[in-house]
Parts: C-alpha cells; sequence; structure tokens
C-alpha cells in the first residue's frame, strides 16, 4: 500500500512536469500547423513573384518580399560595422574601469527597450532632424539600432572564444595590436559573429514595431526600391492585411501566405546560423 | 609597410573603436534625452499628477483628457495573465529539460524553443485574430475574443522562450553536491528538485520571470492585433484592453507633430521605457546574486 501511494505521487509529479512540457510544444506545433497548412495552398511561383494586385485582394507579395530584402541589407551594413567595433573595443581594448562598466550597462538596458521606443526614436531622429523622411532608409537605420546591443553582446562572445595565447603568438612576431586583430583573432572569430549576425538579422527582418512610422507602407505601387522611399515589408503587410483591410475574408489567404513566407524567410536564417555553428564545432575538433 | 605608417594606423584604429563604444552609450542617452526632453513639453500642458492618475484617456475629444491609468491598467492586466500562464509553463519545462530529459531529448526540445523564440510577434498576433480568439469567443459566448485574455495567452507564448532558457541554465547551474546530499539522506527525486534545486536556483527563475515581464510589458504588435483597442478601465480579463505600447502605435502615426497629444505619447514611452528597465534590472540583479551565490 505504502508502495502502490509512493508509485502514484511519483506519476502525477513526473506527469506534471512532462505535462508542461507537452504545452510548449503544443503551442508550437499549433503555430506551425496552423501557418503551414493553411498558408501552402496560397503560395506559389506566382505568389513570390508578382506585385499585389486589385486592392490586395489578388496578386502576390513580390513588393514586400523586396522591401524585406532590401530594409534588411540596410541594417546589416550599418549594425555590422558598428556593432563589431565596438565588441573589439570592450573585448580587445577596454580596462575594468567605471567607463567600460557603463557602456556595458547601456548595451544591456539598449536590448531591453521596447522596440516601439526604438521607432519613436528612429522617427524623431531620422525621420524629422535628419530629414530622411519616412523611408526605406530611416526604417533600416532604426532596426540597425535596434539590433545593435545583440552584434556587440553576440561578437563579444565570440571574440572571447579566441584563446590570449594566439594574441600573444602574434603580438611577439612584430605585429601591431591592430594588425593582430585584423589578421588572427577576426578570421579566427568569424564563424562566432556570423551565427550572431545571421540570428540578430532573422530577428529584426519579422520586426514590426519599429518601422511603423519610420517608412513601411500600406501599398506601394512599382517595385523598385529606392531608400528615399517609403517601402513594403512582409511583416507589415501581414499586419495591415489581417487588421486593417476593409474584405478580411477575401485577403485571408494572402494574409496566410504572407505569415508563411515570413516564418520560412526566419527559420531559414536560424537554419544557416545553426549550420555555421555545427561545422565550425566540428572543424575545431 | 613602414614602422611609422603601422604604427600610426594602429592608434586610429584603437580611437575608431573607441569612438564606436562612446557611440553606444550615446544612443541610450540620446534615447532617454529624447523621451525626457518631450516629456517636458506634455508636462507643461497637463499636470503630471493628472497624467498619473486620470481614468480617462481620450486626446481626440473636444476636451482631450490625457489620464493613464486605463493604458498602465491594461498593460499591468494582459502582462499579468500571460505571467499566470507562463510561469508555471516555463519553470516545469526547465526542469523537466535539465532533470529529468535524456540527451537525445534535450537536443530536440531545446531548438524547438529556440523555434518558437523565433517566430515574428506580427505572427503571433496574426494567430490571435484567427486562433485563439474565435477559439475564446466560443467558449465565453462573446461576440469577439479580441481581450486581454487573448493577448496574455499570446504574450505567453512569446514570454516562455525568455523564461524556459534562463530558468534551465540556473538549475543546471545547481552544483550537484547539493542533489548528491539530498539524494543521501533519502529524498526522491521530486522532493529534491522542490526542496532543494528549486531554492536553490530561485535567485535565477526570479531573474527569468522579470526578463519575461520585460519582454511582455514591452510587446506591441501581438497586443495591438489581439487585444481589441478600447482604452477604458479593465474590469476582467474579458475586456477589451489598450496597452500603452498598442497607445502608442496606434496614435503616433495619426497625430500632428509637436502638439500635446504628440508629446503626451513620449511621455507615456517615458513611462514604459522605465518599467520596462526596472524589470530588466531586477532581473540583472538576481542574476548576479546568483553568479555570486554559487562563487561563494
Amino acid at each position: 500500500m505504502q508502495l502502490n501511494k509512493f508509485k502514484l505521487s511519483s506519476i502525477i509529479e513526473w506527469g506534471t512536469l512532462v505535462g508542461t512540457t507537452l504545452i510548449v510544444c503544443f503551442f508550437l506545433v499549433v503555430i506551425l500547423l496552423e501557418i503551414v497548412s493553411k498558408g501552402a495552398g496560397s503560395i506559389s511561383w506566382e505568389f513570390i513573384s508578382s506585385v499585389p494586385k486589385e486592392g490586395m485582394t489578388k496578386g502576390g507579395i513580390l513588393t514586400p518580399i523586396i522591401g524585406t530584402v532590401l530594409i534588411t541589407l540596410i541594417t546589416a551594413l550599418f549594425s555590422i560595422p558598428f556593432g563589431v567595433c565596438c565588441a573589439i573595443y570592450l573585448n580587445e581594448y577596454a580596462e575594468n574601469n567605471w567607463l567600460t562598466r557603463i557602456i556595458r550597462a547601456a548595451i544591456r538596458n539598449l536590448s531591453g527597450v521596447p522596440s516601439i521606443i526604438y521607432g519613436l526614436f528612429g522617427l524623431a531622429l531620422f525621420v524629422q532632424t535628419l530629414q530622411l523622411g519616412t523611408s526605406l532608409l530611416a526604417a533600416g537605420l532604426t532596426l540597425g539600432l535596434l539590433s545593435l546591443p545583440y552584434i556587440i553582446t553576440t561578437t563579444e562572445e565570440a571574440l572571447m572564444q579566441i584563446p590570449n595565447s594566439t594574441r600573444e603568438a602574434a603580438l611577439a612576431v612584430g605585429a601591431t595590436k591592430f594588425e593582430t586583430i585584423k589578421d588572427v583573432v577576426i578570421p579566427s572569430a568569424v564563424p562566432g559573429i556570423l551565427t550572431g549576425v545571421v540570428l540578430t538579422l532573422s530577428r529584426a527582418a519579422g520586426e514590426t514595431a519599429p518601422i511603423l512610422f519610420t517608412g513601411a507602407a500600406f501599398y506601394i505601387s512599382d517595385t523598385n526600391g529606392y531608400i528615399n522611399q517609403e517601402f513594403m515589408a512582409l511583416p507589415y503587410h501581414l499586419y495591415m492585411l489581417s487588421t486593417q483591410h476593409q474584405s478580411i475574408d477575401e485577403v485571408r489567404p494572402i494574409a496566410y501566405g504572407t505569415a508563411l513566407i515570413l516564418i520560412l524567410v526566419v527559420f531559414l536564417l536560424n537554419l544557416s546560423a545553426f549550420y555555421i555553428r555545427y561545422k565550425f564545432r566540428k572543424n575545431e575538433n | 609597410m613602414k614602422y611609422k605608417v603601422r604604427i600610426s594606423l594602429d592608434i586610429v584604429f584603437q580611437y575608431i573603436f573607441k569612438a564606436t563604444g562612446l557611440l553606444v552609450l550615446c544612443l541610450l542617452g540620446g534615447i532617454l534625452a529624447l523621451l525626457i526632453y518631450n516629456s517636458f513639453s506634455f508636462f507643461a500642458a497637463v499636470k503630471p499628477l493628472d497624467f498619473i492618475t486620470g481614468m480617462e484617456w481620450n486626446p481626440t475629444a473636444k476636451t482631450p483628457a490625457y489620464g493613464m491609468l486605463p493604458l498602465i491598467l491594461s498593460t499591468t492586466l494582459v502582462t499579468f495573465g500571460a505571467m499566470l500562464i507562463a510561469i508555471p509553463l516555463g519553470i516545469g519545462t526547465a526542469a523537466f529539460i535539465s532533470e529529468y530529459a535524456g540527451t537525445r531529448l534535450k537536443n530536440i526540445l531545446k531548438p524547438a524553443i529556440e523555434m518558437l523564440a523565433a517566430v515574428p510577434s506580427v505572427v503571433i498576433g496574426f494567430l490571435g485574430i484567427v486562433v485563439v480568439s474565435p477559439g475564446l469567443a466560443d467558449m465565453a459566448g462573446l461576440p469577439n475574443g479580441l481581450n486581454a485574455l487573448n493577448g496574455a495567452i499570446l504574450l505567453a507564448v512569446m514570454a516562455l522562450p525568455t523564461i524556459i532558457t534562463i530558468a534551465e541554465d540556473a538549475i543546471h547551474a545547481v552544483p550537484k553536491t547539493y542533489k548528491e546530499a539530498s539524494y543521501g539522506v533519502g529524498a526522491t527525486k521530486w522532493q529534491t528538485l522542490r526542496k532543494v534545486i528549486i531554492p536553490a536556483a530561485a535567485p535565477g527563475i526570479i531573474s527569468a520571470i522579470m526578463l519575461g515581464v520585460g519582454r511582455a510589458i514591452g510587446e506591441t504588435m501581438t497586443v495591438l492585433m489581439a487585444t481589441g483597442n478600447a482604452a477604458l478601465i479593465p474590469s476582467g480579463f474579458f475586456d477589451s484592453v489598450k496597452t500603452m505600447t498598442a497607445t502608442i502605435a496606434i496614435e503616433m502615426g495619426e497625430v500632428p507633430y509637436q502638439t500635446t497629444h504628440y508629446y503626451g505619447l513620449y511621455a507615456l514611452a517615458t513611462v514604459l521605457f522605465f518599467m520596462t528597465l526596472i524589470a530588466n534590472l531586477v532581473g540583472e540583479y538576481f542574476i548576479n546574486r546568483l553568479r555570486k551565490y554559487h562563487a561563494a
């Protein structure tokens, strides 16, 4: 009897933990099943390669795809050099003094700032003060600022993995500190940096709040992306189709298709990051 | 290259690297300055006390009302609901992954949770509209399910990866000797988990929760799409709510520059900034405590 009670309670206990885990997995399965099963029907080559037509009730999503690619490029061009340089400063140059501690605290806090506040900051700085207007450039720079703390943190982690003996060897044969960083440290940290960069960009590509008032548009008629013009983006397109469009039922299939493409883009970027990490680890052994 | 050139290049780049570090500082300072500067312009027109305790948010009325209480209560209600769902699920899952799952299962579960974290917020919001909200409406017999509960469920899904990852790290970091000591005196696995491992990992778990709270307070698109956006004092989870982030997102697009309403949205953002800052600082405090605790 004693034994049975013991058995029963351990089953309940084990079940509780397995249950919570299963619920979490259930969330993921529901998200994927819903989007894939209802979005797959909308996906075709034509869907990806044609522009939205007839008030977006027909046609494809070429314009938002181009916009998302371009804005991610601008984000990358801005945040990678800036972020990598800052990480180099923190890991290779900075001493442990009050200034470094404040910079580190600033980076940690920046990564906790809500994305909508980055949107407000981008609106005030890029759109109004620097007179870029609501444009691809202003939105890209805003997303760049948002990505910065993540790029810095992941790059610094990658730099930390490089053993000090490597640096000392380069310095010992007469290389300057900058040459050591440029020719020895950075090349061996590239896989780690790249992993962080790809993960960060996949996040930026899915962000909506920061581009709401800095340049995303409901509808743009041509597919040529100019950096001083408004643009369409996949996440904003999905938001508009699901909340701001009059004929909700007509655009639902397009919304599902857009959601599927968006998830595919983000997951593919994530997978490539895992692949880089995996390959790097394998080479090490 | 000549030695002199190499040395001067070295010095130039040293300054460039340092400058980028300082620019990051400027970025945070800039965000803070912008928020506070615009808030001051707002408080020149509206008394701070009226702003904080006002029961009505209606900036476009004939006599505009700038009370942020309904918005703060909405944000609090949705965040609280999200945590009610996410905390038990998160800690349970973290404990399962860390203590019960085998290596192979762990290698499946961890990437799955990272995948959950990668789903863009606008997609979660979309699912809130097409799946969760009709489901809630059916269950509760409401005309639509765009309410605080809908937002809370979706935010819980979004906060879960943060909570699970950090709590799992904390549980994993509890020294093996603690467990062995507990098993040694005849405790079961569950007793060890509840009475030894979870208390020992408590600082890390609290920090996981606080960082989850920070995420939930600052999340915009999901609540914007899924909570109905009615700026009233909510009386329960089945009411439509308008959170602070959603208010900024909706109204900033339409408001004329440099009006009281425009500045009011920045004042709202300032409050939001400090709310998330406090949540994140508390989270960080506990992470540091965990570190010290294990160093000792």
